[in-house]
């Protein structure tokens, strides 16, 4: 005797809508377990991806030059020497560009002095680099022109200003054109910088950049903080990586003193780090629905007991073991998709939340944990009834029928 | 050749009862012929319980064999049990055994939904069967919203829309009133006046003599079987 799909569910409905407490505490529970993994691993996703963008926003193939090797961390026996690792020079820059795999090259000097004009001073980072520094960055410009393509060598005296200093300096007058003193000298402002905000490691806003060359002299360094490179493209990373460090090695009388950093490789570290930190967080949430399933076990289980004489109703009607075993699993499974429904719809609210909360934090649940949980707690509700439903399915009519 | 709706052949059966075995049943033989209205009477203890349930395919004999419409149901699977009982078997019991949660009309569709009937076809049944028992306009009352013999009746109608061919009573007025279990009586037999072959079991005399064959039991055997010229009908 076959039962409809339709009748089956809606006997189900009613045996839920019949103890409502029971429902309610059921349902909470699977919400509870659904919409912590769903807002636990929007969390995560939500670091990774914050993550990958401010990597990304430090531009499309990059390679960034450090001076000194990252593992000769310690006494090697050049310390022992007495010697320090090599400076990078302006002539190490500009070696790195004979090479088909590199399309830009931009060197950093870093430092700070007091900005001032129109009788208005403050501190701020001056960044000494190259005109390939704009399409390194993929940074935009407001006003003006960026930093003039000319050689790394000539110290211009001109600068481009980010928008804080522009605010703060020139307040509503027009800077490009003006002359703002740094240090020492004086520069002529040729630019402002768009509105990018903050990426890891520089505050565009608050910015002056200058050319390398008169950065060197201001701060009276020939030696450079880092080399950006671009490689031309994805696949010339890897022999732009090779380029470099051979170029510089062979400069620097064949000791390998410089670390490269792929921007692709620290990306995939942090990646593996942050997935495996989702998949982690979400793991423990997913704790949480198992925990509902064992709390619909006992709940079911007093439930066949509280129904016990209806199942021997049922059975002296005609039910058969295996209806009365669909009933109520299909009661279960109502249960565990309606409070999955609960639970996505609060782990998006959650998610929501945190993103009004935090911004910069793009706290979406990933396809997988959304998907996953669903079938979980689905998985979880329908496994953990099958016990009280096979419990019901075998009650002896006789003795069932004589439970009040 | 008699054909019987029931016949039963030296059935018995036994519980065990921590190390002992009680017999609840023996060497029970008996025909009930179709359209019969047959009561079983005796004091508590005495099978006539015991008895229904087997007639029911609720139970199974520990020994013997049972024939419904000169079928062998002894040895049917559970699942074969529930078919039968489904199609051919009603049962009135004493405490009603309503679901709380169901109102009267959904109540009296539950073997029609177990027995996976079309659900237009099962509302018309239903409505007859309301509507045969004048409960139409209670097919949307709850059964704390109906008094115990109207419960009794939507548990008729429940018992009689799949059209069975026998109805089984258990003490089928033990929870009412004396005028609600006359009624329910009254109902009953208009019930068995359509051909229905109707088992009632109960220890009250008044209500057990109303029936044409009457049936007394004491531990378990038969110890009078009698046909009344004076009964009910």
């Amino acid at each position: 005797m076959p039962l409809h799909s339709g009748d089956v569910s809606l006997f189900a409905w009613h045996a839920l809508k019949g103890y409502p407490t029971r429902t309610l505490l059921m349902l909470i529970a699977m919400a509870i377990g659904v919409a912590a993994v769903v807002v636990l691993t929007a969390l995560g996703e939500g670091a990774r991806r914050y993550v990958s963008a401010e990597f990304a926003s430090l531009g499309t193939n990059l390679l960034i030059v450090i001076p000194g090797r990252s593992e000769t961390a310690g006494i090697n026996p050049s310390t022992m020497m007495g010697e320090t690792p090599r400076d990078l020079t302006l002539d190490d820059a500009g070696s790195l560009m004979r090479s088909f795999s590199v399309r830009r090259m931009a060197p950093i000097t870093v430092g700070s002095a007091n900005v001032i004009a129109q009788g208005r001073q403050r501190e701020a980072v001056i960044l000494g680099s190259s005109h390939q520094l704009l399409a390194i960055r993929h940074w935009q410009l407001a006003q003006g022109q960026f930093l003039p393509r000319t050689d790394l060598e000539l110290a211009t005296p001109v600068c481009v200003i980010g928008s804080k200093i522009r605010n703060e300096i020139f307040a509503a007058r027009r800077a490009v054109g003006e002359w703002l003193r740094i240090g020492d000298r004086r520069f002529r402002v040729i630019g402002v910088m768009g509105s990018e905000g903050r990426s890891i490691g520089v505050d565009v806003h608050d910015t002056v950049i200058i050319p390398v060359a008169s950065a060197q002299q201001l701060f009276n360094q020939s030696s450079l903080f880092r080399i950006l490179v671009e490689a031309k493209s994805r696949s010339a990373i890897r022999p732009a990586k090779q380029f470099v460090i051979d170029t510089l090695r062979e400069r620097h009388q064949g000791e390998e003193d410089v670390t490269v950093i792929t921007q692709d490789g620290v990306l995939a570290t942090f990646d593996r780090i942050l997935k495996a930190l989702t998949i982690a967080v979400g793991g423990i949430a997913a704790i949480s629905l198992g925990v509902a399933g064992i709390l619909i076990m006992n709940v079911m289980l007093v439930a066949v007991s509280q129904r016990t004489a209806e199942i021997g109703l049922l059975k002296a009607l005609g039910a058969t073991r295996q209806q009365i075993l669909v009933l109520f699993l299909i009661e279960a499974l109502l249960l565990s998709t309606l409070g999955a429904a609960l639970g996505l719809a609060a782990g998006q609210l959650g998610s929501l939340a945190i993103r009004y909360a935090f911004p910069l934090l793009p706290a979406y649940a990933p396809a997988w944990s959304v998907s996953l949980s669903i079938v979980v707690a689905l998985a979880t509700g329908v496994l953990f009834s099958l016990l009280p439903a096979r419990r019901a399915a075998r009650l002896d009519p006789v003795l069932a029928l004589s439970r009040r | 050749m008699i054909l019987h709706m029931i016949r039963l052949e030296q059935i018995g059966r036994d519980f065990r009862v921590g190390d002992q075995t009680v017999h609840a049943l023996n060497d029970i033989s008996l025909q009930i012929d179709a359209g019969e209205y047959v009561s079983i009477m005796g004091p508590s203890g005495s099978g006539k319980s015991t008895l229904l349930n087997l007639l029911g395919l609720l139970d199974r004999a520990s020994s013997g064999r049972y024939f419904l419409n000169e079928r062998d149901v002894t040895g049917l699977s559970d699942e074969e049990q529930a078919h039968t009982r489904n199609s051919q078997i009603g049962f009135v019991f004493q405490a009603f055994h309503l679901v709380s949660r169901l109102n009267a009309a959904e109540n009296v569709e539950l073997p029609l939904l177990l027995a996976g009937v079309a659900v237009e076809e099962r509302r018309a049944r239903v409505a007859r069967a309301l509507e045969a028992l004048e409960l139409a306009d209670r097919a949307h009352h709850k059964p704390d919203q109906l008094s115990g013999g109207q419960r009794q009746r939507v548990a008729i109608a429940r018992a009689t829309v799949t059209e069975p061919s026998v109805l089984l009573a258990d003490e089928p007025t033990g929870n009412l009133d004396q005028h609600s279990g006359l009624a329910v009586i009254d109902t009953l037999e208009a019930l068995n006046a359509r051909h229905i072959t109707l088992i009632v079991v109960t220890h009250d005399a008044a209500i057990g003599r109303r029936a044409r064959r009457q049936i007394k039991m004491v531990d378990g055997r038969i110890t009078a079987d009698q046909t009344s010229q004076h009964a009910s009908a």
